[in-house]
Formats: structure tokens, C-alpha cells, sequence
């Protein structure tokens, strides 16, 4: 068994071989895990916003889906990933309370969402597996030996993508 | 854009906002010992100004379930209140509410959700009305939203919000109880332009 290393919220990991990534409690928030399946070097975002250009402040570059996902590929490239390897999988973005769909709180676990798949699109990276939306939360964890990216809940069972 | 940054806080908002809380709570524990028919003390808040990689593991490890429940705040000022329960305290309290037996622990059913829902609403109720009455400024919240899940989960909901302001978030403990002690968080996030409006209502320049 490897290390397992935590990613917190707003923040990003890279980790290679038998170890592995793993967020807890994904909400709104989403987790946008990268794997290169040859060099075994896995990467994964917790991002809590879509976009760091609508932002003011925007230092914090792993709070941002955009700006996070390209220090992500930049930190496994580093590592010896292989950029045009790199395959993803995402998960969270749930809508925790019932809000009302067209309010800003309501919709912000979606457009997460959708800022993470515009952003792959836009970087030539495949999205090959999702679990996103819904109303509950979601504790991932991706590994490195073989790409699994495990998905637990409260009553919802545990899905492996 | 509101002068103040909640990461630049200094020692008097944080004094202020201390004093906010407290009267707040204070109030709620009013509501919930006339709610429940029994003698209720309160410790004096602990107001803490945390990361984003502390709030969601504060109240209890990020992947246990806790009960949130969350309004929306207009009028005056606008923005959102959170008030967040571990899982046995929540239990307790509908126990109490609903004239149980203390150890019921069964998975909460739709008249517990109600129960916990109402709790909410005079928990913060009470807590939104101290703030009104001392400022000055009408406060209404919507009804109350509630969910029961991981706590990271729960808690990114005000971290989202925090979050396009700066890199932290102002969280309020408080407890109370009676031969048991609850430990109940209050999340208040108003809008910043109403941060300086609530400063500026009690005499403080921003």
C-alpha cells in the first residue's frame, strides 16, 4: 500500500505509482482528477469557483477550476506525465441545498461543472468518466496504480469510475 | 466594492462581530429554552477566522455526516446564515423537541426534518432579530433549507461564498445546553457592501 494524500478544499496534489489522492466531503466544489496511465502520475483539484477571471481576488490559483487545472498539468508534466496522455475524470458539483436553480447559490455547483469540461476541451483533454450534480456530498479518492477514481457517499453506495 | 477584507480583518471588526455573535446567540438560546421548555446556559462565543483548508473540518471530519441548515438574508443587508449541528446533537435535540427518549438515534424521518428545520428557524431567527434590533436595519430570512450530509460537503456551501471575497471564513461557536452542552456554529456571510453597512449602523468608519 502507498501514501494516501490528502487534497483539501481549494488546493491540488500530484502523486505517483501505488499512492494515492483523496478529497473528503465533496460538495458544490469539484474534483477534477488527471491520470497519465504510462507514467502512473495522477493528479487532483478540489476547485471551488469556475472562473478566476470574474473574481478580484484570485491569488489563490487552486481555488479556480481554470487557473487550477493549468498549475495541475503543469506540477504532473514536472513529474513525468505526458501532457497529451493525460485522460480525466470529475466528480462533485452537487447542489447541497434546495435552492432555487436560477439563483447565483443554487447553480454553482454546475457551472463548477461545466467550467471544468469547457476547460478540458479547451486544454485537448478527455473526459472519459463524471459523477456530477444531485443533492449529496462525495469523498473521492483517485489511484495512481491504475487510474480508479472511487467515489463514496452517504447512502449512495461507492462507485468506481 | 466594500473597503474591508474579511483576510485583512483587524482586532476591533473582529471585537465587533464577537459582540454581534454573542448578543446573537444569546438571543437564540433564549428562543430555544422557551422552545423546549427547560433551562438553557450559553458559553460565550468563540469567534474564529479560519482557512479554507480549516472550515470544513472544524465542526467534525470532513466525510461525517452533520446537519446544516441555511437561509437567505434580505432586506437591509443581504446575504446568507448558516447554522451547522453535529449529527448526535441535532438528535438530542429533536429527542428533546418531540418528548423522546434521550438515546433515539434512529436515521432522522420527515417529521424530524420539520423539527429540525423549525429549530433553525428560531435558532437563527432569534439570532437575526438581536442584529436588527441593534442596528437598526430591517433583516428578514427566507425559509429555511436544510441538509444533512458529509460535513465537508455541507460547509463548502459558505466556503463557495466566502471564497469569491477572499481566502478565509468567519465562523461563530457557540454552546449550550443544560446537564448536556450542544455545540451549535453559526455561519453569518453578509454580502460585504453589508459587512460596512452593519460597522457603519453602530458607529464604526470602515
Amino acid at each position: 500500500m502507498g501514501n494516501v494524500i490528502k487534497v483539501g478544499m481549494a488546493d491540488l496534489q500530484i502523486a505517483k505509482g501505488s499512492d494515492s489522492l483523496i478529497t473528503l466531503g465533496l460538495g458544490s466544489c469539484v474534483g477534477v482528477a488527471l491520470y497519465d496511465p504510462v507514467s502512473k502520475v495522477g493528479g487532483l483539484l478540489h476547485a471551488m469557483l469556475p472562473d478566476s477571471t470574474q473574481i478580484h481576488q484570485n491569488s489563490n490559483k487552486a481555488k479556480f477550476v481554470d487557473t487550477g487545472l493549468d498549475i495541475l498539468i503543469s506540477k504532473m508534466v514536472d513529474a513525468g506525465a505526458s501532457k497529451s496522455r493525460l485522460k480525466a475524470k470529475l466528480a462533485g458539483g452537487a447542489k447541497m441545498f434546495a435552492f432555487n436553480d436560477n439563483s447565483n447559490l443554487g447553480g454553482i455547483g454546475d457551472r463548477n461543472a461545466e467550467a471544468a469540461k469547457k476547460k478540458l476541451r479547451t486544454l485537448g483533454i478527455r473526459l472519459i468518466a463524471e459523477d456530477t450534480g444531485l443533492n449529496y456530498g462525495r469523498t473521492v479518492e483517485l489511484y495512481c496504480e491504475n487510474g480508479d477514481y472511487h467515489i463514496r457517499s452517504v447512502g449512495h453506495g461507492v462507485k468506481i469510475i | 466594492m466594500s473597503k474591508l477584507n474579511l483576510d485583512q480583518m483587524n482586532d476591533l471588526y473582529a471585537d465587533v462581530l464577537k459582540e454581534l455573535g454573542n448578543i446573537g446567540a444569546g438571543h437564540a438560546t433564549t428562543a430555544l429554552s422557551q422552545m423546549l421548555d427547560m433551562r438553557i446556559d450559553m458559553r460565550v462565543p468563540n469567534v474564529k477566522l479560519l482557512t479554507f483548508k480549516e472550515l470544513p473540518s472544524v465542526i467534525s471530519a470532513e466525510d461525517e455526516p452533520i446537519v446544516g441548515i441555511f437561509l437567505l438574508v434580505e432586506s437591509d443587508i443581504a446575504g446568507n446564515m448558516m447554522f451547522v449541528l453535529r449529527l448526535s446533537s441535532a438528535h438530542y435535540l429533536v429527542n428533546r423537541l418531540l418528548g423522546r427518549a434521550d438515546d433515539y438515534d434512529e436515521p432522522f424521518d420527515e417529521m424530524d426534518v420539520s423539527a429540525l428545520k423549525e429549530l433553525g428557524n428560531i435558532i437563527t431567527g432569534s439570532y437575526l432579530n438581536a442584529l436588527s434590533e441593534l442596528t437598526g436595519m430591517r433583516i428578514a430570512a427566507s425559509v429555511p433549507y436544510i441538509s444533512i450530509d458529509m460535513a465537508g460537503a455541507i460547509m463548502s456551501v459558505p466556503a463557495i461564498e466566502f471564497g469569491k471575497y477572499g481566502d478565509k471564513a468567519l465562523l461563530i461557536e457557540s454552546e449550550f445546553g443544560d446537564e448536556v452542552m450542544i455545540e451549535g456554529y453559526f455561519i453569518l456571510l453578509p454580502e460585504l457592501d453589508s459587512y460596512d453597512k452593519i460597522l457603519a449602523s453602530l458607529g464604526i468608519n470602515v
